[in-house]
């Protein structure tokens, strides 16, 4: 790999033998997280596998499995991004306690995320009942439902991410910056963003992983009807209730589609300087 | 400063909530005596229950008077989807009894040799469950296929999904439902949070429910019957303790404690 700037010192490899004490656990930790994938592989069904790939189900379901992710991962970058900056730029009491709550989403169960967002935004929910009876806008049980779900399990990702980026940043280009006349929204978009760049983009790819697979608010929330809210992981659960076959079928699919989209877009993004 | 006092409430609070949710679970959990009383053959132990998420109430009420009756034993109990847990149960989950909402996912378990016949033990029946409030006024089943009433469902892959259908088959109705719910208790759920106006759910859930939803009888009903067998595995670690279960839930005691809950005999 030629690169015309040269390597930074801390990206070269360091000589001498890597020491046992951390290839073994590393090794460990490789197989522990990979065995599973290997079981999926040994037991699903390769004779039929092409077959049941072409039900219309399954290919619905996953376009509905990427759009989702997608667009709730859009969402995520538009409040996130501008919520991690508050977070690491700006010092204003109970930043703690907000930096804390932030969080919240992580611990809590799926499920309980899903319970919690119909009784804000369902239909007799705090905000729920004002958005129906004011724009006719119902959220659970619809598309835009699953997107819901799914950026609010997922935003933590991306806003843990990009703070601990702008942590990491050099705060003197700011200053730079502004001590040249720059406001703080230019400094914003032309100092801080492309410095952080990298860490934006890891944690959307982690937070549109997390969509991808959300499961517990998705159901809870937003229901689970083909073609509207039926995502993947919801066809996984369901289709294990009869047909294990079809569950790793369509856990290989989900699987593939992650592997490939994540690959591709770490060799583009994450590991350029 | 004051921010950080609060800050520290905000995490002294949640672990404070969990601790009581964790004593509470605690104390649902009877206690395991000593061996001290001769009254078992099997001389205590644990027997180890999967049952259908349907049976929970009345399932746990009869584990308790089997600790009683036999001192020294722990009944323990893995309430769930029925196709999930005979599935755990085929997998080699150690389990002793199978009781399960429906013939089919019984079927799962004794195709795999791994119970004995199967004995019918209850019957449920479907109810439609609407909000305390009954805000779209349903009242019978033909109710449900306005295209204005929001309507949830099993999946047709669950027991009461699969007994939505016939039921719904025979009244001759085409409904569309705004959700296929995973099992009986999330479709209720949906009900009680009043999100959507109707579901057919069983008539036991409703009863559960203690009035937050309501329960209306329809008389298709009566051709979408849910049996619910019970058998003793044939590798239960306990196996006199497991046929001793079963033969509890099958005393008059048993059916006692079942039609109370809304259950039919068979």
């Amino acid at each position: 790999m030629a690169d015309p700037h040269g390597k930074p010192a801390t990206g070269r490899e360091i000589a001498g033998r890597a020491p046992w004490m951390l290839v073994v656990p590393a090794l460990a930790g490789l197989a522990f997280l990979v065995l599973p994938l290997a079981g999926l592989l040994i037991r699903a069904p390769w004779s039929t596998l092409l077959q049941r790939l072409a039900e219309p189900q399954v290919l619905e379901a996953l376009r509905l499995s990427l759009v989702c992710a997608t667009v709730a991962t859009a969402f995520c970058l538009l409040l996130g991004v501008p919520l991690a900056w508050l977070l690491g730029r700006v010092s204003f009491p109970g930043r703690r306690l907000v930096r804390a709550l932030v969080t919240v989403p992580l611990v809590l169960p799926p499920v309980v995320g899903g319970v919690a967002l119909l009784l804000v935004l369902g239909r007799r929910g705090l905000a729920g009942q004002w958005l129906e009876s004011a724009f006719g806008i119902s959220l659970p049980f619809t598309t835009a439902g699953v997107i819901v779900a799914e950026a609010f399990v997922a935003m933590p990702f991306l806003v843990i991410s990009v703070e601990g980026a702008l942590r990491g940043a050099d705060q003197r280009f700011e200053e730079a910056a502004a001590t040249l006349g720059a406001s703080r929204w230019t400094v914003f978009r032309r100092v801080t963003l492309p410095m952080v760049m990298p860490g934006v983009v890891a944690g959307a790819v982690l937070c549109w992983a997390r969509a991808l697979g959300e499961f517990g608010a998705t159901i809870t929330f937003a229901g689970n009807f083909p073609g509207t809210t039926r995502t993947m992981p919801l066809a996984v659960y369901l289709a294990l209730e009869t047909e294990p076959e079809a569950a790793i079928v369509l856990s290989l699919v989900l699987l593939a589609v992650s592997v490939v989209i994540l690959a591709s877009l770490r060799d583009r993004w994450v590991s350029t300087p | 400063m004051k921010f950080r006092r609060l800050s520290r409430w905000a995490i002294a609070l949640p672990v404070a909530v969990t601790l009581a949710g964790l004593a509470g679970c605690g104390s649902g959990t009877p206690a395991t005596s000593t061996s001290s009383a001769p009254a078992s053959s099997a001389g205590g132990g644990e027997l180890t229950v999967f049952a259908a998420a349907s049976l929970t109430g009345t399932f746990t009420e009869l584990g308790r008077s089997f600790e009683s009756a036999h001192p020294g034993t722990t009944v323990k109990f893995n309430f769930g989807s029925s196709a999930t847990l005979a599935q755990q149960i085929v997998q080699g989950a150690p389990a002793d009894v199978f009781a399960a909402a429906s013939p089919a996912t019984m079927k799962t378990v004794t195709d795999a040799s791994l119970a004995g016949a199967p004995t019918t033990f209850v019957r449920n029946k479907l109810q439609i469950a609407v909000p305390a409030d009954n805000p779209a006024k349903v009242d019978e089943l033909k109710d449900l296929a306005d295209p204005e009433v929001k309507v949830a469902l099993c999946a047709e892959q669950v027991p009461c999904g699969a007994a939505a259908v016939k039921a719904l088959g025979a009244a001759g109705l085409t409904v569309k439902p705004v959700t296929l719910e995973q099992d009986v208790k999330a479709t209720l759920t949906k009900v009680q949070l009043g999100e959507v106006d109707a579901a057919l759910v069983y008539r036991t859930d409703v009863i559960a429910s203690g009035g937050k939803v309501t329960g209306i009888d329809f008389p298709e009903a009566g051709q979408a019957i849910n049996d619910y067998p019970i058998a003793a595995l044939t590798k239960a670690p306990a196996a006199d303790l497991a046929k001793q279960f079963v033969d509890l839930v099958l005393s008059p005691q048993g059916k006692d404690v079942l039609t109370k809950a809304g259950f039919e005999a068979p």
